[in-house]
């Protein structure tokens, strides 16, 4: 249904005194709150992303702090800084921190605040939702690491394998509380992965058909659909561990004796624990097409076969999950179609890195920090994807199942995969965040001492792997001749800490006293560079008609934009699905105390749920009500009560103009 | 940068290769067929992955070398030339066409390597040795047809060479893993399923193993060794377990018996010919034999032993054994005792 | 609502506690009580009654390992899992030796007429306050958040962190001898 007042309009159209009127009316709709309340309640995406990364981060920092202390224990043999139980404590909170708490998030973070921006619209579409989903998250990391200092740290590894997570082997409430921190940042999760989809598939610019979307934007909706069927699988598991576990419930899902299987829990969390790395692993390949095209001058090779390969990976992706159970008593034939699965889901990585190689080849290159760190993904995961493979194979993966060899591994594909883009990534795109560059010299400096001290860390764990050091130990004897290579890693861990620092120092130095940034300059080719830096929180005065794949590069000067939305209050444009041409308008609220309260009771209903089963059903009720405030609004918030009645559109159930 | 890269990869593999090329819990030091043929495979993944690697690192490289440079400010390249992005993309399929084909290989090479593997199974007469685990030991017991014949005993294995194994696996709490690098890889023993697992040593010598699955705090140092010689050294051996140790005679020795017999011991540990008969720990009937103690982290040795008894959860914090307090003179009986039961 | 999070946050805070693994710590203060007042009759002024609580009882590391032990020490040979067979149920509210963890001490240590053995010398201190403590739970004396769950293996009555509180009643002792709840 065509609205009339969304008709492209020529350029001479707009007079100055009109965009500055728009302007001034879309500052005061889109302004957030002041002060702290403003802060707690503001649902722009940018905040919400930004907050996202920030809090990943600071996790990702105190699970590194986490390593760097096993890492110091592991440097000789029988050392004494942490004894089992606190090293079985630092492990597991290092791993789950560093799966749940820091790489799922930050790449849903960078997501959420740069996907409307790709795709030129001016929030996501369920802005509340949003706020709650960072929220929750905030609250199940918060809980983690809370557990850990009062010493209820879970302590069964990040993949809780029962029957020692289970209520004989487990005791007290570790394993209970690392449940309740998976529930939640799940949800986190689903909130997030429901954002992008509806944002993706309705709200992009006029023009911006499928095959022009760009690449960074096509891995969050895939990694998105993964997040909505991947995450399902661990909550239900961890809720079923939970049931076995607690007080008046003692369910038996896991226990043998009477009908249940500790095999059953194994699938259950890797068919959730496989299609997890890669949906880290996927928006890092977003990462590096975005980085490559800008910095080759020249437009991606292989678009076609790049979004192919993503949602490829992601269908088959979830199909592998059993080659984390080889060594169990599955049956021979049914393994062996894993390991064939195993190897077939890198034929669409292989596809990626000869399309990113011949950007390269054919490009110009502008060797900045962020292609720096792209040499560094290539250099690390490669090696890692090729270790991979050989895990894949059964027979291989009987001798290297549960070493340090497979530590090794993930390690490359994750560090080398996930964080390198990641963090040029963020080298790439602070100036958009904060409008301030980051220093070049200290992002060398930065990116040498994480490239040499990683390949100091975890290339001898190859060797440690080979040479029969299994996981998950907190010490080994003398005799086994493994004291070398761990101290040559050890010494490599705290060389990437230092790392860490320089990073962290460039970012505040950038913050405080950065060079200015302008809205574009790396000269890239996609929406939100032509946004401001920092863009307004209403993202574009006039939403762009995008003209093709790479919009920047492709923009003549008579291009169109979009005009007629209303400036007075918050609404965003939803387009079609296949070709993005208008459909309707869509009205969207603004902030709400009400995510942050829903986001405590959502918090302490599973908290609660650790101690004792009557947590649900209170908290479900306690949850409506608040709900009751979520929903109540919706009727009014399409008539600023502010505004006279003549200038305020009514609109009927359907949404459509009276 | 590129040749601090290099100095350092160098370093670093003359350590790898002093550390991996060999030993005795080694996965590509093979004295078993079935690791052997593992060998075999992982040697023929490396060297692919290898080949692999060095022509994905060169193709980086070279383009980040050779390439013409530019700035943000140049111009970007919508329309390439056809003719070059045609020869580029029909490079690109090769590769693709090359990894598929050399993917599929690498696959059935693995399944044909797996069956092999597996195909010990039918191996006729093998020795059968029950294998439970437990927090955080390994209880043995060779299954004989003849009842009288079984032997019991923990954290070790004696094994004739070239004689098929057959293990009988099960786990009473937790899972864990039996591993054993030199000979095979790893198979899980999972409370409520028995498994079955067959390997063949082919050279002599000692070898260790350890748990490889994560089953609490003290699974880094739940270890075993494995002698590996020749059938009658093995036969000799087996005879001596499946004795009954003789009462001792001397009286330092008949004190240790006692105290054993009438302290804390006998609630967790059996010494056949005495009235000690618990299973809840290992099996000390022929202690004396055996080179390590406390599931193979720690040799047999005198002093060993009294710390061993007197301070356990020093060693291993989290074990089983509790702290023990004894008179000097009563430990030290203690020890003779046990370092007697050959 | 906030009376839940505050309790939470109580029962978070006092789960020290609850969570600690003690594997080279002395065992708890009640031993050093001398428990063997079988009256509270005395020369000149009473010893005033001293209450003897076991930390144990709060502690889910040493409740499991009292319940391994429970088992591995054939407590179940007797005493079933807490039904009781040959020896008497402890799951339920009559208690003929006494109920307090120090009075179940010393019936472990000292053993009992009709059968009850002696387990004097024959386990050290610590691990028979984990079965005391242990065997309190069996009748819900131990907090619900600290005992045991459901073993791993067929079940043959409630767990024990789902068992509700009996009021222990002991039976056969003098009313001179009782001790304060």
């Amino acid at each position: 249904m065509e609205d009339d007042d969304l008709d492209k309009k020529q350029s001479t159209d707009l007079t100055e005194e009109t965009l500055e009127h728009e302007r001034s009316e879309l500052e005061e709709a889109w302004a957030p709150g002041k002060g702290f309340y403003g802060w707690l309640t503001d649902v722009d995406h940018k905040s919400v992303g930004l907050r996202t990364v920030v809090t990943a981060f600071a996790f990702f920092g105190l699970a590194g702090l986490l390593a760097l202390v096993m890492r110091l224990q592991l440097a000789v043999p029988e050392n004494d800084v942490l004894g089992p139980d606190l090293y079985n404590q630092f492990f597991t909170t290092h791993g789950s921190a560093m799966m749940f708490l820091f790489a799922v998030p930050v790449m849903e973070g960078m997501g959420i605040y740069l996907v409307p921006l790709m795709v030129g619209t001016r929030n996501v579409s369920f802005p509340r939702m949003n706020l709650y989903g960072y929220y929750v998250y905030l609250i199940g990391g918060v809980l983690l690491f809370t557990a850990l200092v009062l010493n209820i740290g879970p302590d069964a590894g990040w993949f809780a394998y029962v029957p020692l997570s289970g209520p004989e082997f487990g005791p007290g409430k570790r394993v209970d509380l690392w449940s309740q921190m998976v529930s939640l940042t799940e949800i986190a999760a689903l909130v997030g992965a429901v954002n992008i989809i509806v944002t993706v598939l309705k709200h992009r610019a006029p023009g911006m058909s499928l095959n022009r979307i760009p690449l960074f934007v096509w891995s969050e909706v895939v990694t998105a659909f993964m997040i909505v069927f991947a995450m399902p699988a661990v909550m239900l598991s961890s809720t079923l561990l939970s049931m076995d576990r607690l007080t008046d419930v003692s369910t038996h899902f896991f226990n043998v004796a009477e009908g249940g299987d500790p095999i059953l829990w194994q699938h259950l969390f890797w068919f959730f624990g496989h299609p997890e790395v890669y949906i880290i692993f996927i928006p890092a390949t977003g990462f590096v097409s975005q980085i490559i095209t800008t910095f080759s001058r020249r437009k991606t090779f292989g678009y076609t076969a790049l979004v192919l390969t993503m949602i490829a990976t992601g269908f088959i992706g979830f199909g592998v999950w059993v080659h984390h159970m080889f060594t169990t008593p599955l049956p021979q034939l049914g393994q062996s179609i894993f390991t064939a699965a195993s190897m077939l889901i890198v034929v669409p990585n292989g596809v990626q890195i000869f399309c990113w190689l011949a950007t390269l080849w054919l490009g110009r290159l502008n060797i900045r920090v962020p292609l720096l760190f792209v040499f560094g993904f290539f250099a690390i995961f490669v090696m890692g994807g090729l270790t991979g493979v050989m895990l894949a194979s059964v027979p291989l993966d009987l001798q290297l199942h549960d070493t340090f060899f497979v530590v090794a591994h993930f390690h490359h594909v994750l560090i080398g995969g996930a964080v390198f883009p990641l963090i040029g990534a963020i080298y790439y795109w602070f100036p958009k965040f904060t409008g301030k560059m980051l220093n070049e010299g200290l992002g060398k400096v930065n990116f040498v001492l994480l490239f040499v001290g990683f390949f100091l860390v975890f290339f001898p764990m190859h060797f440690l792997g080979i040479d029969g050091m299994p996981r998950r130990v907190y010490t080994y004897v003398e005799e086994t001749g493994w004291g070398d290579l761990n101290l040559l890693a050890t010494v490599g861990a705290f060389t990437m800490g230092v790392g860490v620092l320089v990073f962290i120092v460039n970012v505040l130095r950038g913050l405080l006293s950065g060079e200015s940034a302008s809205n574009n300059p790396w000269g890239a080719d996609t929406l939100e560079w032509s946004a401001d830096s920092p863009p307004r929180p209403y993202n574009f005065q006039n939403i762009p008609v995008v003209q093709g794949r790479h919009s920047l590069w492709e923009l003549t000067d008579d291009a169109p934009v979009v005009t007629g939305l209303h400036t007075k209050f918050r609404e965003l444009l939803c387009t079609t699905i296949h070709d993005a041409s208008p459909e309707h308008r869509y009205a969207i609220p603004g902030p709400s105390i009400i995510p942050f309260l829903l986001s405590l009771v959502t918090g302490a209903t599973f908290i609660g749920f650790a101690f004792t089963p009557w947590s649900i059903p209170l908290g479900m009720g306690a949850s409506f009500i608040v709900l009751f405030g979520w929903f109540w609004s919706n009727s009014t918030e399409h008539r600023p009560p502010h505004l006279p009645e003549k200038d305020n559109p009514v609109y009927d159930e359907e949404g459509q103009t009276e | 940068m590129k040749r601090t890269k290099s100095k350092l990869s160098i370093v670093v593999l003359a350590c790898a290769a002093l550390a991996s090329c060999g030993g005795p819990q080694n996965a590509l030091d093979s004295a078993g067929v079935q690791a052997g043929r593992l060998e075999s495979l992982w040697w023929v993944f490396f060297w692919v992955c290898a080949v692999v690697y060095v022509i994905v690192m060169a193709i980086l490289v070279i383009a980040f070398l050779r390439n013409r440079r530019a700035d943000e400010k140049s111009a970007p390249e919508l329309l390439p030339d056809p003719a070059r992005e045609q020869r580029v993309s029909n490079i690109v399929k090769g590769a693709v066409g090359i990894s598929i084909i050399v993917l599929f290989t690498l696959m059935v090479l693995s399944f044909r390597t797996g069956r092999a593997v597996n195909s010990l199974s039918y191996a006729e007469s093998p020795i059968e040795i029950r294998i439970t685990g437990n927090q955080w030991w390994w209880d043995v017991e060779y299954r004989d047809p003849v009842p009288s014949m079984n032997i019991r005993t923990a954290n070790e294995l004696h094994l004739p060479v070239g004689r098929p194994v057959k293990l009988n696996l099960q786990s009473t709490d937790v899972i864990h893993s039996f591993w054993l690098p030199n000979m095979h890889g790893k198979i899980d023993l999972i409370p409520g399923y028995e498994t079955t697992f067959f390997f063949r040593p082919d050279e002599a010598g000692t070898y260790f193993g350890q748990c490889a699955e994560f089953c609490g705090y003290q699974h880094a140092k739940m270890r075993f060794a494995v002698t590996v010689e020749s059938q009658e050294d093995y036969e000799k051996w087996a005879a001596a377990q499946r004795q009954v140790p003789p009462p001792p005679v001397d009286p330092l020795q008949q004190r240790g018996q006692q105290i054993f017999l009438t302290s804390v011991c006998t609630q967790c540990h059996a010494v056949a010919g005495t009235t000690a008969n618990a299973r809840v720990g290992p099996d000390l009937t022929h202690i004396a034999t055996r080179h390590y103690i406390a599931a193979a982290s720690m040799h047999n040795v005198h002093d060993h032993l009294k710390t061993w008894i007197t301070d356990p959860q020093r060693i291993k914090p989290g074990v089983r054994m509790p702290m023990n307090t004894y008179a000097e003179e009563d430990l030290n009986a203690l020890v003779t005792y046990l370092e007697n039961l050959k | 609502m906030k009376r839940a999070a505050v309790l939470i946050a109580i029962a978070l805070l006092i789960s020290c506690e609850r969570e600690e693994r003690g594997f080279r710590v002395q065992p708890p203060q009640a031993d050093r009580i001398n428990s063997k007042q079988l009256t509270t009759l005395q020369p000149g002024e009473s010893i005033p009654q001293q209450v003897v609580v076991n930390e144990y009882e709060q502690n889910a590391f040493a409740l499991t390992e009292g319940k391994r032990l429970f088992s591995q020490m054939n407590c179940v040979g007797c005493h079933a899992n807490g039904g009781g067979s040959i020896g008497p149920a402890l799951m339920d509210a009559k208690w003929i030796y006494g109920s307090q963890p120090d009075q179940i001490f010393a019936t472990i240590v000292e053993g009992r007429p009709n059968g009850m053995p002696s387990f004097h010398g024959k386990l050290p201190d610590y691990q028979i306050w984990q079965l005391a403590a242990y065997v309190r739970s069996l009748s819900g004396q131990t907090p619900k958040d600290a005992a045991p769950g459901r073993n791993d293996n067929m079940q043959v009555k409630e767990p024990e962190n789902s068992k509700d509180r009996e009021k222990p009643n002991d039976a056969s002792l003098p009313k001179s001898a009782e001790r304060p709840e």
